[in-house]
């Protein structure tokens, strides 16, 4: 029966245990799942049944997938019609053609796959790849270019527009800074030992300074021992490789990203894909797997590995991470859990999904994540048990071949984890991790109450704002950058064809008062392209005031 | 008559069908193309129905009604 000082220190305190304590006689039966870690870890840790995990995937009105088709099918239309030009000749052809003596050679340049490109993805163009021009902190600066050909070419007018609030960097922990007095030491470590490593780990590279980091980061994460990469996609592509090989099969979400699958693409594994965040999907791949074996030999895999991210970033969505380790310590598969997103941004001291969920970071084998987003440097890290880095060392493609961090790098993600834990005597990165927390809750409980479908769970940092139709993509990213703030529109490919999305990254350095200019503008934005599609709006508010405001520009 | 209200609504009404219809992507001359198309194609559906939906209609009605009446006084001169 937990006692009321293990209540407390859990800091949850969710109903559920408070119920426990009316329930005062010893009949009371309590799960197997909770009374086990009771006796081992000492405390009332987040059970299965103890954490609200609220995810929302609402789904649009009918209406508007009906709409989104027939706005892909008019710019499809246009987009023959423009090709035919262009084979007539009548239009000139921006993109790479073959000579005239070639054309009855083999293809070189596939039409059919560049139609995208050339007829929806060129017209809207200018909201990608804009220049900047300064720090990608809370605010920075975008280079203005103009297009005078419908983005073909671009020309930059000569003009800065200053003080774009971002909306778009992963910057979860506001460590994107450029404060002299908090970059002492990594000034000082350029002066010692330049920029560049100019060799890999296993020749030259292995500076004194990785070491320190790595040592860091096993004690940062609660792990045995951790290796670093100078690049997180290369962390992803180059290690699952070495871990896995012919003859193991590898269970990787739906929607992992594209290092992921890379990685098991190059390790030559048989890959079975689940849906996403569907553990009966999973339990029944487990199941066959172990049931029937390798496809024609029947024999057992050597190994079975499960890929899942912690914050899926295109989602928001947070991987059920307590069912994930019950069913691998069931069918005995080995966890490659990939915080890219959630270090430093989830948990109550930013120690990523497993403090989240208050699991024992042994139970995942392999963690993985990447320093790139929340600690404001470059480079990844693979993390577990002492044999599996040992291993590691000597195996992974990366350790031999690719350069190791530059020192700089290195000492900037040394002084972030300092001041996460606490160890440079401030409590700067608890309220940091604090005020994510808090920008977070707010900036999703606004958004929902106005009234937009926002996809995810309720605590990452990453919103994705459905805007469905191909035309609004367009537009939302213009017209915010005209009201000075910077977001990120993703469209087809990288999502499904009919759920273009804006995605929101929120920062600790954001302050309120850049949040409310936000939620603000997107409030007046919402009206004039009616993007409110949700049905469980809970104010009604008067729209033909906003809508008229924003039209004049 | 608030006529400025009238007209901000009205572009507003304009650039929603921009937006949905997504010819916001199109070119100034694509986007005449394709208003033109559309203007006609709608023109040409109200045009139809105006001129032949009341005449079906009347059509239909007689026949039906010339079906059950007619089967009415048939049954009426078997009972008598």
């Amino acid at each position: 029966m937990a006692t009321t000082a293990d209540l407390v220190s859990n800091g949850n305190i969710h109903r559920h245990n408070q119920n426990i304590d009316t329930f005062k006689s010893d009949a009371y039966v309590r799960s197997g799942f909770n009374s086990h870690c009771n006796k081992h870890n000492g405390k009332a840790n987040g059970g299965l049944d103890k954490r609200p995990f609220k995810e929302s995937f609402d789904q649009a009105p009918l209406y508007v997938a009906v709409l989104t088709y027939v706005g892909f099918g008019v710019v499809t239309l246009f987009g023959y019609f423009r090709d035919f030009l262009r084979a007539c000749g009548l239009e000139k052809c921006y993109l790479a053609q073959e000579r005239e003596e070639q054309k009855d050679f083999v293809p070189l340049y596939q039409d059919f796959e560049n139609f995208y490109t050339r007829n929806l993805y060129m017209r809207v163009r200018d909201n990608w790849n804009r220049p900047i021009c300064s720090l990608p902190g809370p605010q920075f600066d975008l280079v203005e270019r103009v297009s005078d050909d419908y983005n073909w070419t671009f020309r930059n007018t000569g003009k800065i527009i200053k003080n774009v609030i971002n909306m778009g960097s992963y910057n979860y922990l506001g460590f994107a800074e450029n404060n002299a007095s908090f970059l002492t030491t990594v000034e000082d470590t350029t002066r010692q030992y330049g920029v560049g490593v100019c060799s890999t780990r296993q020749e030259m590279g292995n500076l004194d300074i990785h070491n320190e980091l790595e040592d860091l980061v096993a004690k940062f994460l609660g792990v045995e021992d951790s290796m670093t990469f100078g690049m997180g996609f290369a962390t992803n592509s180059m290690n699952i490789p070495a871990l896995v090989g012919k003859g193991c099969l590898i269970l990787s979400d739906e929607l992992n990203h594209t290092s992921l699958v890379l990685g098991a693409r190059l390790s030559g594994s048989t890959i079975r894909v689940f849906k996403h965040n569907n553990l009966q999907s999973l339990e029944k791949l487990l199941r066959d797997a172990i049931v029937h074996g390798q496809p024609r030999t029947h024999r057992p895999w050597k190994k079975i590995l499960i890929l899942v991210e912690g914050i899926y970033s295109m989602e928001g969505s947070v991987v059920r991470l307590p069912e994930i380790v019950a069913l691998k310590k069931k069918y005995k598969a080995y966890l490659y859990l990939d915080e890219a997103h959630s270090i430093g941004a989830v948990g109550q001291t930013g120690r990523g999904v497993t403090e989240y969920f208050g699991l024992d970071p042994s139970d995942v084998d392999v963690m993985m994540g990447t320093f790139t987003k929340s600690f404001g440097a470059a480079g990844g890290y693979i993390a577990g048990k002492k044999e599996l880095v040992d291993f590691l060392r000597t195996h992974s493609h990366s350790s031999v071949y690719a350069t190791s961090m530059s020192p700089p790098v290195a000492k900037q993600i040394l002084r972030v984890l300092k001041c996460i834990m606490g160890q440079d005597g401030t409590t700067v990165g608890i309220q940091r991790v604090r005020q994510l927390t808090e920008n977070v809750r707010y900036f999703r409980q606004r958004l929902q109450e106005m009234g937009f479908i926002i996809y995810g769970n309720e605590d990452s940092p990453v919103v994705p704002l459905l805007l469905y139709m191909p035309g609004k993509v367009g537009a939302f990213a213009r017209e915010m950058l005209k009201k000075n703030i910077g977001v990120v529109v993703v469209g087809f490919p990288a999502t499904p064809i009919t759920e273009s999305r804006a995605r929101f990254c929120l920062s600790a350095a954001h302050t309120r008062g850049m949040l409310d200019k936000v939620l603000n503008t997107l409030d007046d934005l919402g009206d004039c392209l009616s993007l409110k599609y949700s049905r469980h709006k809970r104010s009604i508010q008067d729209r033909t005031l906003r809508r008229n405001s924003v039209l004049n520009h | 008559m608030d006529v400025k209200g009238l007209k901000e609504y009205l572009s507003w009404l304009y650039y929603q069908y921009l937006l949905v219809t997504c010819s916001y992507v199109l070119e100034p001359w694509e986007q005449s193309i394709f208003n033109t198309v559309l203007f006609t194609v709608v023109t040409m559906v109200v045009y139809t129905a105006y001129v032949f939906i009341p005449i079906h209609t009347r059509l239909a009605l007689e026949f039906f009604s010339g079906l059950f009446g007619g089967q009415h006084e048939s049954t009426v001169a078997f009972m008598s």
